[in-house]
């Protein structure tokens, strides 16, 4: 066990009584992390899930989450690019009504209702672990039957040199709508780790998109669970353009005829980042689709990874899986590790899966040369291009517009 | 309407005897005590008059084994296996060495007839008297359980100045070169099943292929796990130096019976510069029966090294039969410009397992790699494609492709893709693709309706989808490969 995970642990013993909601489920989420620790935190033991991502940093970074706000708030959220919508506004951890802009759909905090939802499983994932035993604040949105609720903001802001666990529940009714925006960012050294589950009922439909544009020095793990009933959709986008470890795992779980999930990503990264996109579809009734385009864009001594699972269990018949990963290496230090995973169990499904990884296609490049194009804008161009295939799955142009402004913004860091 | 007929012919025949290749040959047998130990691989030297450097080397892979745990990373299910169970050394009583096939015990000749089909085919195909075997162009060096008992062509090789051998005879004969080379590719402590064959591999082949030498014939081996409850641990050590050039042929049967026999094989190639290594397989070992009881576990490490520039090492295999496959045949592209092919055709039916695949490790600049895998799972079976693409820095402008196809017959069988992509050069090109579906009802319909019996069109359907693997099979194996597809799949279908 490293020092990282004991503290933690130290700091549920001592809060044991003062946390929200079910001790017990608390106490055994402790006892699982207690078990796991972090993931590549200690050498004794490899777990596939973590093969190419090791929270050793995590491990060996001291969090101070008592010490006061090094950051205003306010200064970082009036820089996000935030759309005239609704939005749910936690800073460090904590909700924030002063920046709240109340949703039409039900919301209740985390910290006022706790609500662990039902996907998870802490005794599977360290992380969730982890959030499940420190677990304060969150959101819990709930869209009522065939209600569209429009677009919801989810922000979080993080200002101190903490870690913070927080812990959405999202439950669509049946054909109900949401646009749910999810935007992280912040100054300092911190942990976010993030758990969230959605459930999206019969015909209901939810579009999830991401920004995470976290501090250079932080770190990101996300945890998403969604069960995608009949007839349903999840439609995800994840940008993950900042941190210098990021994590982004999704389990979605077809469990009605006809569902759909479509999780898509691009993450773009440069100096020494490490970002792992892992995602599980799991397709458990007849007759579901599932998308997935991710895209890495890698510079400097950047290290991305891609692993993907789809798993068709035997009633999945008819099912219908795709999966594209393809990688740009724009430096010779750079790394991409990728995984792209198929586990059937089912005889009548068309299920398909393709890896790209190489640098920017000379003739491409020479083409735009040979028009008077300089190398710099030449290859940015090519990257935009790369990346557009990833991004045009948001349909949305508002939105769209806004993630191409933030790539834009990162693309800019990097002249810099 | 011949090919139509062979086919027909070929499922008969299978519906009625079952594993065909199912009989056991009474030959008295030579047996080590049961169970591992130091005084075991003694022991096991010893019977093999082997030098102290050799011992010193297998107690240092036993050492190496009792400190590792036996992977359980692979989709393979299977009752733990006790290693103190088995025997780990099993000798055909020796009549004073034969130097001919007339001289071998003829038990073991017949039971080669019986096995002997390619042999025969192809001595009809070079259109020779199918008895005199010794005019047919393949050199045999047969294993027959740990011994091997006869060795032919010997002569032809040797004025090419091939060295084919058993390997417990390199030993002996060539220390210098199998010292140079043992344990090379594969360390002893590389993996567990490595290790433990390092400890006691019995027997196995040995070949040598001079600077500009091309093979005058094809190399085949005939591996059979013969005695009951010996585990069989051959090791294969093949090096090509320069320029020069070989074909090897493996193939597989053995006996049908109830307990399951461990079997761990060690492969180690050495390719230097512009020279070429085609290492093909055919392995239908018992499979274990309709209910999953017997059957061999497969459990071996392939591996080879492109170690000069310009080298090439394509491994081909057709895997229709154990009980349990746990195969990766590897290529490291250490030389400029090398090249490593993997052509695979997995089949499992019934309660099958295999979780087979290859790593290609580009090390080289301009190094290649292409992967075609094919799987079919059939009734209750899983069947894995586990693959590792790595392209390191120094790998400037290496390029593989991949491609995995996995085919399902029936709704009860599982396939699975677990490919492992990692490139740390932007030079270097990767392409991955693979699908999963079944075999169309317009494909079977078509067929049906020009008068195939079902099994048929699935086995025509089966050899179409696995034709881009079939094409690089040497031509004998070919044809046995194909008959093999039909019998593997036999009553997976209706």
């Amino acid at each position: 066990m490293t020092t990282g995970a004991i503290a933690f642990l130290e700091r549920y013993q001592s809060l044991i009584g003062r946390l929200p909601g079910d001790s017990a489920l608390r106490a055994a989420a402790a006892a699982a992390f207690r078990t796991a620790g972090l993931p590549g935190g200690t050498q004794q033991r490899r777990i596939e899930a973590w093969k190419y991502t090791s929270l050793r940093p995590v491990a060996e970074t001291a969090f101070k989450p008592d010490a006061a706000p090094r950051h205003e708030a306010e200064t970082i959220l009036t820089g996000l690019p935030l759309l005239d919508a609704p939005r749910l506004v936690f800073v460090d951890g904590a909700f924030r009504p002063d920046l709240s802009v109340m949703p039409t759909a039900g919301f209740a905090r985390f910290a006022e209702q706790p609500d662990f939802g039902t996907l998870s499983w802490p005794d599977r994932e360290p992380m969730v672990a982890l959030n499940t035993m420190l677990a304060e604040d969150g959101a819990a949105l709930h869209v009522p039957a065939g209600y569209d609720a429009g677009v919801v903001q989810l922000i979080s802001i993080a200002a101190s040199d903490a870690d913070f666990h927080p812990r959405h529940v999202i439950r669509l009714g049946k054909g109900s709508q949401l646009t749910l925006v999810e935007v992280s960012a912040g100054q300092g050294t911190y942990l976010l780790n993030t758990v969230a589950e959605f459930h999206i009922a019969d015909g209901a439909h939810l579009t999830h998109i991401r920004l995470q544009d976290e501090a250079a020095s932080a770190f990101h793990i996300s945890t998403t669970y969604a069960d995608v009933e009949a007839g349903a959709t999840y439609d995800s986008f994840t940008l993950n353009l900042g941190a210098q470890l990021s994590r982004t795992e999704v389990h979605a779980q077809l469990t009605g005829a006809g569902a759909i999930a479509h999780l898509n990503a691009a993450q773009l990264l440069a100096g020494s980042q490490h970002a792992d996109f892992t995602s599980v579809v799991g397709h458990t009734a007849p007759g579901c689709t599932s998308r997935q385009t991710v895209k890495n864009v890698l510079a400097g001594r950047s290290r991305g990874v891609f692993q993907g699972r789809i798993e068709v269990a035997r009633d999945a018949q008819k099912t219908d899986g795709y999966q594209m990963n393809q990688a740009l290496l724009l430096s010779p230090y750079a790394e991409v590790d990728s995984k792209p995973e198929l586990e059937i169990f089912a005889d009548d499904v068309k299920c398909s899966h393709g890896a790209t990884v190489g640098e920017l296609d000379a003739e491409q490049m020479f083409y735009l040369r040979s028009r008077g194009i300089p190398d710099a804008e030449a290859r940015s161009i090519l990257v935009r291009a790369f990346l557009a295939e990833a991004l045009d799955a948001v349909a949305d142009d508002t939105i769209r517009f806004r993630l191409e402004a933030a790539v834009e913004r990162w693309w800019e860091r990097q002249k810099a | 309407m011949a090919a139509v007929t062979e086919t027909l012919d070929t499922v008969q025949s299978v519906t009625q005897s079952g594993y065909k290749w199912g009989f056991e040959t009474t030959i008295e047998m030579d047996f080590a005590p049961k169970g591992l130990n130091e005084d075991i691989i003694r022991l096991i030297s010893a019977r093999k008059e082997e030098p102290e450097w050799m011992l010193e080397w297998r107690l240092k892979a036993y050492a190496a084994w009792l400190k590792m745990d036996e992977p359980h990373w692979a989709r393979v299910d299977h009752p733990p296996i006790d290693y103190q169970d088995l025997h780990y050394y099993a000798a055909p009583k020796k009549k004073a060495g034969p130097k001919s096939l007339d001289e071998v015990d003829p038990e073991l000749l017949k039971m080669y007839e019986k096995l002997g089909i390619p042999l025969k085919e192809r001595a009809l195909l070079a259109g020779v008297d199918p008895d005199s075997v010794e005019n047919t162009q393949v050199a045999v060096d047969a294993v027959f359980d740990s011994v091997s008992v006869a060795t032919t062509f010997q002569a032809t090789l040797r004025k090419a100045g091939v060295i084919f051998c058993p390997i417990s005879e390199a030993v002996r004969e060539y220390p210098d070169l199998v010292k140079q080379y043992l344990g090379t590719v594969v360390p002893v402590a590389d993996n567990f099943f490595a290790a433990l064959n390092s400890a006691v591999f019995t027997d196995g082949s040995f070949c040598y292929i001079p600077k500009g030498v091309r093979c005058p014939m094809e190399l085949s081996t005939y591996f059979r796990i013969n005695a009951r409850n010996t585990g069989q641990f051959e090791r294969t050590l093949i090096i090509a130096e320069a320029g020069s050039h070989v074909s090897y042929l493996e193939g597989c049967t053995a006996p049908q019976r109830d307990e399951n026999q461990l079997h761990a094989a060690v492969v180690e190639l050495v390719a230097m510069d512009d020279a070429q290594i085609k290492y093909s397989t055919v392995q239908n070992w018992y499979p274990g029966d309709a209910n999953g009881t017997g059957g061999i576990y497969n459990f071996v490490t392939k591996r080879g090294a492109c170690r000069g520039a310009r080298s090439k090492i394509s491994w081909t295999q057709v895997e229709t039969g154990s009980a349990i496959t746990w195969k990766y045949p590897s290529c490291v592209l250490l030389g400029e410009d090398s090249v490593g092919e993997f052509y695979s055709v997995a089949v499992t039916n019934n309660h099958q397992q295999a979780d087979t695949g290859t790593k290609m490790i580009h090390i080289g600049k301009g190094s290649r790699s292409t992967i075609i895998s094919k799987g079919i799972s059939a009734g209750k079976s899983n069947n894995t494609y586990r693959g590792l693409v790595k392209m390191l820095p120094s790998a400037s402008n290496a390029r593989n492709f991949t491609q995995c196809d996995s085919l399902l017959i029936g709704d009860q069988c599982g396939a699975h893709t677990v490919p492992y992509i990692e490139s740390r050069n932007p030079t270097a090109k990767v392409e991955h693709e693979a699908t999963t579906s079944k075999i169309a009802d317009d494909q079977l319909f078509y067929c049906r309706q020009r008068g195939l019996s079902e099994e048929d069109a699935v086995g025509l359907i089966v050899n179409g989808f696995c034709k881009d693997v079939l094409k690089e099979l040497p031509m004998e194996f070919a044809v046995e490969a194909q008959k093999l597809l039909a019998v593997s799949l036999e009553g997976s279908v209706g």
